[in-house]
């Protein structure tokens, strides 16, 4: 199905809670709205759902006008932070209870079905308040795929579970919407979510939309400094610098040969994401010595916070390493992976894509063309630096 | 300050037969006077139950809890002389941020001179000097958070301060401020921390020790590196990392190991038990080999995804996956390559009925 939003706002009393916005979420594909609370990502999706209605503009579905529609008149599944069932029904019979709703045959093989896909088989004859948080938010996705309704809609569905359990139930769901038969749209505060989910990503901030378009690209071409800044975790450096005709000159003095176009402010700011800082020196690297004034640890890897001449940096080195805090580190740059901003917070320059385009220096294209379907909202620039 | 000793088992019903009755498998943990400790499990692996039988907000169902060797079982939190800090912030609104700090020296008749001191040291790790005279009602959930971590803190006399889950309001950017926040303050302030979470990060980077704890059940006691690299425990090598450790079923026998029938020799001098074993490799540490190579295993690309920072590729063979974490510099496979995938190198590990053996 393909949902349309134009021109949708939302004001509640004098506050802005979404500014006017365009999306045409990809049909049959996942879309991520990505961004910190009190984003809009929920007021977004209640308009989406029919629970609440938009100040201004249009909700269609395939084309016709649904705006004022309420959500049960709508073929709507939504599944939400806390684990939402019938706490009097037995497992089977929640998942059941859409199907009998709309009176379909074959009710218990279907359930059994759903409950294998979700690996609750064990548990049908269960009441929820039996389960595990894990198990019962696995039986509300049941339901919500039991409904198979033509719009999904998840709302930080795996924020209240252990991130092992997050880990495994996120990477069934990507199997379960790679079927292609719902248009699912999936809200998340985490850029690591976003990016393993795949499909494609809606960027939101302070009740704008910021930038849609496939999940790997705009974490790749973020269209500006506040779309770097919602899809970094950790957060990307950012370095205040000036143009300098063929080059970019940082505060420290130090130099990266990157030309950006003329009529650009001479105000700029070079984004460095943690993965590019190194500790090993390559040919051509630009050193940024430090004092270590933190490691953090995942497990899988370090980030290494280090304040520097130019500010304070994270770098994020694969694996354990130990620092001790307060010693010298030097950390090394290639020119190639620096981002550079104008003093608007517009992209100028991103890094060549490996295995993605071919494109040695990508400047920033008409911002309507960096978003494929929905753009940039009217109002923009507010927070942009 | 306190050395912590625990001796202990517990059960929420009276008469445990079997391991399924205790929320705490019987164990024995000492904890260092000074030491930066955290507790990490999934939910229902009796983390939170060791927290509370530390604070004293629960008394063991059998054994001992000592605190620098004096016998505090049945004691209360008070008695103890403990710091609690909870998921949530708890705060009292109608005071200013500084007469919350105050709040627990205040009520431990501190001289007045030595508390605004004390406050102020604590404001200033907290970089929240200069709210100290704005009323706390009005702040928002992670300022808030942030006093009652300072609340926590703000005694140098506690035995120790124990955190359950205090970082699980604070949105994720902010996040890491607190953590390092901790780290440092940890660092300046060398009280005993034990710290209850779920989540790695956090357990990782905060502590010197990682309790890693699942079913009722310590499983290892270790640095972040040992974790890692040497994980005592398949539930180890699962649980740390992101994604966890990779584990293939394995036959060994004289010096070969066989997987899903492809034989492989083991390095020299390298001595495994014959038999069923499993072979836990990270995905950090695969290569990925286009020719057949010593240690390495045909396998077929599943998937590949770009995560941003890094590439997974996932792979099978014979029925059994497994996933390498490859740098966005290298070339990538495409879904249905046939690939060699190395997983014999000083990193690989082997279990035995989910030990390690070597």
């Amino acid at each position: 199905m393909q949902l349309e939003l134009a021109n949708i706002s939302k004001k509640v009393g004098a506050t802005h809670w979404l500014y006017e916005l365009n999306l045409q979420p990809v049909p049959g594909a996942v879309t991520v709205l990505l961004g910190a609370t009190q984003a809009g990502k929920t007021s977004l999706m209640r308009i989406m759902a029919g629970l609440d209605t938009p100040t201004h503009g249009r909700v269609s579905v395939d084309g016709a006008d649904v705006t004022g529609m309420p959500v049960r008149e709508r073929n709507v599944a939504m599944v939400y932070q806390q684990f939402i069932n019938y706490p009097s029904l037995k497992v089977a019979d929640n998942i059941a209870s859409p199907l009998k709703l709309r009176g379909q045959a074959n009710i218990d093989q279907r359930v059994k079905e759903l409950a294998a896909k979700l690996h609750i088989e064990a548990f049908l004859e269960r009441y929820p308040a039996e389960l595990s948080g894990g198990q019962q938010q696995r039986v509300a996705l049941a339901r919500a795929l039991a409904k198979a309704a033509p719009l999904m809609l998840l709302d930080e569905p795996l924020v209240n579970l252990d991130y092992k359990l997050r880990e495994e139930l996120r990477e069934e769901l990507t199997q379960l919407f790679a079927s292609g038969d719902s248009t699912v749209i999936y809200a998340t505060t985490e850029p690591s979510e976003a990016l393993l989910l795949g499909g494609y990503t809606a960027v939101m901030d302070a009740g704008q939309l910021l930038q849609y378009g496939p999940t790997a690209q705009v974490f790749h071409e973020p269209c500006s400094l506040r779309v770097a800044r919602a899809f970094s975790d950790p957060p990307m450096n950012l370095l205040a610098a000036k143009s300098r005709g063929n080059s970019i000159q940082l505060q420290s003095g130090q130099t990266l040969p990157l030309g950006v176009p003329q009529q650009t402010s001479a105000d700029l700011t070079v984004g460095v994401r943690a993965i590019s800082l190194r500790v090993n020196e390559r040919p051509g690297d630009l050193p940024l010595a430090g004092q270590v004034e933190l490691a953090e640890i995942s497990g899988s890897d370090t980030f290494v916070h280090l304040s520097t001449a130019v500010g304070e940096l994270v770098a994020q080195l694969s694996g354990v390493h130990f620092f001790e805090l307060g010693s010298p580190l030097t950390l090394y740059l290639s020119a190639a992976q620096a981002y550079v901003f104008d003093n608007k917070g517009d992209l100028l320059l991103a890094p060549t894509r490996q295995g993605g385009d071919t494109q040695v220096v990508r400047r920033a294209a008409p911002k309507n063309d960096l978003a494929p379907s929905g753009g940039r909202p009217s109002t923009h620039g507010r927070g942009a630096h | 300050m306190a050395r912590i000793d625990l001796d202990l088992a517990h059960a929420y019903r009276p008469n445990p037969q079997q391991d399924s009755d205790y929320a705490l498998l019987p164990l024995k943990m000492s904890f260092d006077d000074g030491g930066a400790y955290a507790l990490l499990g999934p939910s229902g692996c009796g983390k939170t139950t060791m927290l509370n039988i530390m604070s004293g907000l629960l008394v063991p169902s059998q054994g001992s809890v000592k605190f620098d060797g004096k016998d505090v079982t049945n004691a209360s939190p008070q008695a103890r002389n403990i710091a609690q800090v909870f998921q949530f912030p708890v705060i009292y609104d109608t005071m200013t941020v500084a007469e919350n700090l105050a709040f627990p020296l205040r009520n431990r008749k501190v001289p007045q001179a030595q508390i605004k001191a004390r406050v102020g040291i604590i404001a200033e790790m907290l970089e929240m000097s200069g709210q100290l005279n704005q009323r706390a009602a009005n702040l928002s959930a992670d300022a808030k958070q942030k006093i009652s971590l300072g609340r926590g803190l703000v005694r140098p006399d506690v035995a120790a301060v124990l955190f359950d889950e205090p970082l699980t309001v604070i949105d994720p950017h902010l996040k890491w401020q607190l953590r390092r926040k901790l780290k440092q303050i940890h660092h300046e302030l060398k009280l005993t921390l034990i710290y209850v979470t779920h989540d790695q990060v956090e357990a990782l980077t905060f502590a010197d020790q990682v309790v890693v704890m699942t079913r009722g059940r310590a499983v290892q006691v270790g640095s972040a590196e040992a974790l890692f690299e040497r994980p005592a425990h398949t539930f180890v090598g699962n649980f740390i990392g992101s994604p966890g450790m990779n584990f293939l079923v394995a036959q060994a026998s004289q010096g070969q190991i066989e997987i899903a029938g492809q034989v492989m020799l083991l390095a020299h001098g390298q001595d495994l038990p014959d038999g069923e074993l499993k072979l836990g490799i990270r995905p950090e540490y695969i290569r990925l080999r286009t020719q057949p190579s010593a240690g390495s295993l045909g396998a077929q690309v599943t998937q590949v995804q770009d995560i941003g920072t890094y590439v997974l590729v996932s792979a099978q063979l014979a029925g059994q996956k497994l996933k390498a974490r490859l740098s966005p510099e290298q070339a990538r496979p495409q879904v249905g390559d046939e690939v060699w995938l190395e997983v014999l190198s000083r990193h690989t590990c082997f279990y035995k009925s989910e030990e390690l053996v070597a």
